[in-house]
């Protein structure tokens, strides 16, 4: 049984209203648990509008969202407990700070699940941990920090409540090349070790490329494209009259191709296109 | 959810009523206030009421949208109403406990509470119908006499301009922060007032400090530009007033004096 399943969705902003736009429009999805799903799609696309129905923070102008086989708006015990199972980092997720210290901070999501504070203590603990945010930062205020500690202390106030599926809505626009690498590292440690389900929104591919395993493209509030990085890069045209962009490894691998170098379409990282233009010379060496 | 708060919003048209000058547009509002204060009988409420609803129709605002803009001010006007009905004066028509209800009673309290959405939703025409910006220039360029009395006119009109301009901007952020905090299983809309008002600090702060932060921002951007007070200002788009902003303007002190005639005549 797929962890969450999305049935036929569709979500209709300011209805009635000269403003009014479907965000979403009929989307049927299936997240397996354990997977790292990355959602690629340009802006507007709706993937941000989708996300936030998976843990029940909007409700479907029609259709259904089930986590567990069990419809996430049968009841509203039931919404709210499903927040606490799918973990949502929004974008930008340090403009969210607001309690005295960064422990308290953390500790929001575990004390509204009405946890003992024992627990709620161990919790924040091996959050702040997981999310690379020193022992020594717990006790000071989360305005003083600087805007990657921001981000992680933001990403352990969603890790602490140990959801089983963590939704993240590009965790790294705007930081800096280190500050990216240290979020995306923290990410797969902590889904080797917890064994959760991670969906990525992302605008960068060579992110998206590097690290899931399956991929999902937005277009106009629609799937447009579903399936593994090197199926979708595959597809590198319709990606760009998506207005999307491919990952440099790809480009060039494009580019290559068009002046008749002969490897295969689906490369996307660098170590494959480079182990392929690696053979291709050993291949060629004898002439 | 706080979006379809319509409070202060512009729909972008090419009707009659968004290509007039805005300055007529204040002005009439101005003279439909006035008018509505006057207005004392079913019939002057009638015209009043009447004048609205041309006007709505003919900016191609539906009227859904209209009322959807009083549902934040829905308590004030029931709180209105019951307390005009419960403090007439004359013979008591029902009469219970310390509560007697008047004819006179009836009357007054519809007439406050018609009143009141009728005021509101002028207003919100003009705002619907005028974006923030045209807004500004006209009230800077009406009140522009006062600068002779050293008034700040120009700041003032800028600083309501910002106002104006960063409503949407914090009802959309005020959104955002809610529905971050919910994704962490804060609740707005359950608990006891002392439990609400607590909850209500994982959403002010946040919005607080980014407030501040783009003021910062504004600042700064507007220094770098070389912003400096009305002196000598000039202007991309020229007010001018024309054909329809001289008939509307007939037609509003029409309006207006048809009120005065009627309350001279009692009705």
């Amino acid at each position: 049984m797929p962890i969450i399943k999305v049935e036929n969705l569709s979500h209709v902003y300011s209805r009635g209203t000269p403003f009014e736009k479907t965000a979403v429009d009929g989307i049927s999805l299936e997240i397996r648990r354990g997977e790292l799903l990355g959602i690629i799609g340009h802006t507007g696309s709706g993937k941000s509008t989708f996300i936030q129905h998976l843990n029940g923070l909007l409700k479907p102008t029609s259709g259904t969202v089930y986590f567990n086989g069990q419809d996430i708006h049968r009841s509203k015990e039931a919404t709210r407990d499903v927040r606490f199972q799918v973990g949502l980092v929004f974008q930008y997720p340090e403009y969210q700070l607001f309690a005295e210290t960064v422990f308290q901070d953390i500790a929001f999501g575990p004390r509204n699940m009405g946890l003992p504070a024992a627990e709620i203590d161990q919790r924040v603990r091996e959050a702040a941990a997981f999310a690379d945010v020193p022992e020594a930062l717990l006790d000071s205020s989360p305005l003083e920090l600087s805007g990657g500690q921001k981000r992680r202390v933001a990403i352990a106030g969603v890790i602490a409540m140990m959801p089983e599926v963590l939704i993240l809505d590009e965790p790294t626009a705007g930081l800096d090349p280190a500050g990216r690498e240290s979020v995306m590292e923290k990410l797969l440690a902590y889904r080797r070790e917890t064994d959760c389900t991670i969906v990525l929104i992302s605008h960068s591919m060579d992110d998206v490329a590097r690290f899931v395993q399956r991929l999902v493209v937005f277009d106009r509030g629609h799937v447009a494209l579903d399936g593994t990085p090197a199926e979708i890069f595959s597809h590198a045209e319709a990606l760009k009259d998506m207005g999307l962009t491919v990952p440099t490894a790809t480009e060039l691998a494009l580019a290559l191709r068009q002046r008749g170098v002969d490897i295969p379409e689906s490369i996307y990282t660098i170590n494959y296109l480079r182990k392929q233009l690696l053979a291709l010379r050993e291949g060629a060496a004898p002439c | 959810m706080l979006k379809d708060i319509t409070l202060g919003q512009y729909f972008p048209g090419t009707t009659v009523i968004h290509r007039l000058d805005p300055r007529t547009k204040l002005l009439w509002l101005l003279g439909y206030i006035v008018s509505l204060f006057l207005a004392k009988s079913y019939v002057s409420y009638a015209l009043m009421a009447a004048v609205l609803t041309t006007v709505s129709a003919l900016a191609r605002i539906r009227p859904r949208t209209l009322f959807s803009g009083l549902k934040p001010l829905l308590f004030i006007v029931i709180f209105t109403g019951l307390l005009n009905l419960f403090y007439g004066t004359g013979e008591p028509l029902v009469q219970f406990w310390v509560f007697r209800i008047t004819a006179n009673g009836i009357r007054t309290a519809a007439f406050m509470v018609l009143r009141i959405i009728l005021l509101v939703c002028g207003t919100f025409l003009l705002t619907y119908t005028t974006s923030p910006l045209q807004l500004t220039d006209a009230l800077e360029r009406l009140l522009g006499p006062l600068k002779r009395l050293h008034v700040p006119v120009h700041e003032l009109a800028m600083m309501m301009s910002i106002a104006l301009r960063f409503i949407p901007t914090l009802i959309e952020e005020t959104d955002k922060i809610m529905s971050a905090q919910k994704a962490r299983g804060a609740s707005f809309d359950t608990g006891k007032l002392t439990a609400r008002a607590k909850a209500l600090i994982p959403l002010l702060v946040p919005l607080f400090v980014s407030a501040f932060r783009r003021a910062d921002e504004l600042a700064t951007a507007m220094e770098c530009r070389c912003y400096h007070d009305g002196e000598g200002r000039t202007r991309m788009k020229v007010l001018r007033f024309a054909g329809p902003d001289v008939a509307a303007l007939a037609l509003c002190a029409a309006v207006l004096a048809a009120v005065i005639v009627l309350r001279q005549f009692g009705l």
